[in-house]
């Protein structure tokens, strides 16, 4: 029997992919928008929500997808309107929330397994109830960038001049948020909330290294995304090691790849050429 | 007689304990070009974001192109409205070129969902021949010099089609050359796109030639108001600018910035 007809594996595969194109395209929000501090707290928010659902007995996703808003809620405001600086928000709430996983895990009585699961992630015993969930989520972030491209790639660029010129700004930038949060609950099963970040941030870092074009660094973010998820899942069967790290070390390598191939790192030589050669649309 | 298209009537704005603006009344006609002046911390950039409907009034009246603005009914007015900031600190690697970022200034009038056709590229590419940036068109936008920044901001507000046209310290941070190609741009667009003009400055050596009127400001209102030549005296820079009438003169004998 192969090792794709089972089911546990097709759900792993699918997981790799809908969670590849979810986080990869979030993750250019993260890059461009400079923001990765709120959501290195919005993942470890997570967590900790997370556990407190397995501790007090609810969902665990819901208590993950509620933390994680309340962190972004909270840094995002503070950090905008400029009244802590981006690291003393991580320092702040990144410790709060990894301080809170780690109480709840430790008064939860009985056995600590699904803990240690949320913690390290585990793609292989994903359910299909699990990629159903992320499947809606990736429709929704996908779904909602084509939509709203313009109005998203303005706010991108520059929050203050979007406002300027009539786009809900504000709307939009809580609209990222909002769907980061859904994202890293929906993946936050499969690799971990220790590891979320890095597979939202490595593939769209990776992806802003090789092009000046904003519609080609989604479509390049997604597939490393979807590509880190793959081939770290090959290597976690292949070796028998955990496939959450896996798949983050992967998305590693490939950013490393990018970053010392990146065609950015020459601008003198990219100015030079012709104009319609070097242009995007 | 033209219109009055800004009337702003004791306007208030505070931040937190900060008052910006304390009470500060301002009427302008269709077609006016006003400078801003003022040291820095007098409440011109607060001013410009009460007339684009940015700033959050505490209390007071304004009136801008026929919007009475109150919380959150400013983005209708802001579609008509051009606004050019400083030059910003724009990521060298940032995923957009010039015409794109051009394109920014029809979204707002495009409304949600729709996307921009030919037409719009149309005026997208006619304002950058305006600005003298065709050449650069499809460069990444992180890798113009400020000047051209400028002029691509300058660009991307009159791809809006804007009835009023607000900028806020265009030339700071420019080198000489770039400052006053960037004037005489601002004055060339506004004469033949016959727009209201509002132009901020804290330095009177970027003060456009141009303009009809001056409204001098300190310390969150409007210290006075009237032609150039009356106003922008010795004694009233002194006033101003906390500084001996001697060394005012001495200073703009020797054109050093006040």
């Amino acid at each position: 029997m192969s090792i794709f007809e089972y089911q546990f594996m097709q759900n792993a595969i699918l997981t790799a992919l809908l969670g590849g194109v979810a986080c990869g395209s979030i993750g250019v929000f993260v890059v461009l928008m400079h923001m990765p501090f709120i959501g290195v707290c919005m993942s470890h928010a997570a967590f900790a929500g997370a556990l407190l659902g397995l501790w007090l007995g609810f969902n665990p996703l819901i208590g993950a997808f509620v933390f994680s808003l309340l962190a972004a809620a909270v840094v995002g405001p503070l950090a905008d309107r400029g009244e802590l600086s981006p690291e003393t928000s991580v320092g702040v709430i990144f410790s709060l929330m990894l301080g809170l996983a780690f109480l709840f895990m430790g008064v939860m009585p009985g056995t600590k397994s699904g803990a240690l699961e949320l913690l390290w992630g585990s793609i292989l015993t994903n359910t299909r109830g699990d990629v159903i969930l992320l499947a809606l989520v990736a429709v929704l972030v996908v779904g909602l960038i084509v939509a709203f491209y313009k109005e998203i790639q303005a706010t991108i660029f520059h929050r203050g001049m979007a406002l300027s010129v009539g786009i809900p700004a504000t709307a939009i930038l809580y609209g990222i948020l909002f769907l980061t949060g859904a994202t890293i609950t929906a993946s936050l099963r499969s690799v971990g909330g220790i590891l979320i970040f890095s597979l939202i941030l490595n593939p769209a870092a990776a992806a802003y290294q090789l092009t000046y074009s904003m519609k080609r660094m989604f479509l390049f973010a997604a597939g490393f995304g979807v590509l880190s998820g793959w081939m770290g899942l090959l290597f976690s069967y292949l070796f028998n090691i955990p496939s959450g790290a896996t798949i983050v070390v992967t998305s590693s390598v490939i950013f490393l790849l990018a970053a010392v191939f990146s065609p950015k790192r020459r601008v003198k030589g990219w100015q030079a050429k012709p104009l319609a050669e070097a242009g995007h649309d | 007689m033209s219109e009055t298209i800004i009337d702003i009537k004791n306007a208030v704005v505070s931040y937190r304990e900060n008052v910006a603006l304390q009470g500060v009344s301002l009427r302008v006609k269709a077609g006016e070009f006003v400078g801003i002046i003022g040291p820095n911390g007098a409440g011109k950039t607060t001013l410009l974001t009460v007339v684009n409907g940015l700033g959050r009034l505490l209390s007071g009246q304004v009136k801008v192109l026929g919007h009475r603005l109150v919380p959150g009914n400013g983005r209708s007015l802001r579609k008509k409205v051009g606004y050019v900031a400083q030059v910003q600190n724009i990521d060298p690697r940032m995923p957009m070129n010039v015409r794109e970022v051009v394109m920014i200034g029809r979204y707002g009038r495009l409304g949600l969902l729709s996307r921009p056709g030919g037409r719009d590229w149309e005026v997208v590419d006619e304002m950058l021949e305006l600005v003298g940036m065709s050449h650069l068109a499809r460069r990444p936008i992180g890798h113009l010099s400020g000047g051209e920044q400028q002029r691509v901001a300058i660009a991307r507000c009159l791809a809006q089609e804007p009835e009023l046209f607000l900028l806020d310290e265009p030339t700071a941070s420019l080198d000489w050359k770039a400052q006053t190609d960037i004037l005489e741009l601002v004055r060339e667009v506004h004469e033949a796109r016959t727009l209201t003009t509002l132009f901020v400055t804290h330095d009177l050596g970027c003060l456009p030639v141009a303009c009809d009127r001056v409204v001098l400001m300190k310390a969150g209102q409007i210290w006075g108001e009237g032609r150039p030549a009356d106003l922008l005296t010795s004694e009233n820079l002194s006033h101003l600018y906390d500084m001996p009438v001697a060394e005012v003169e001495k200073r703009r004998a020797e054109n050093i910035p006040v």
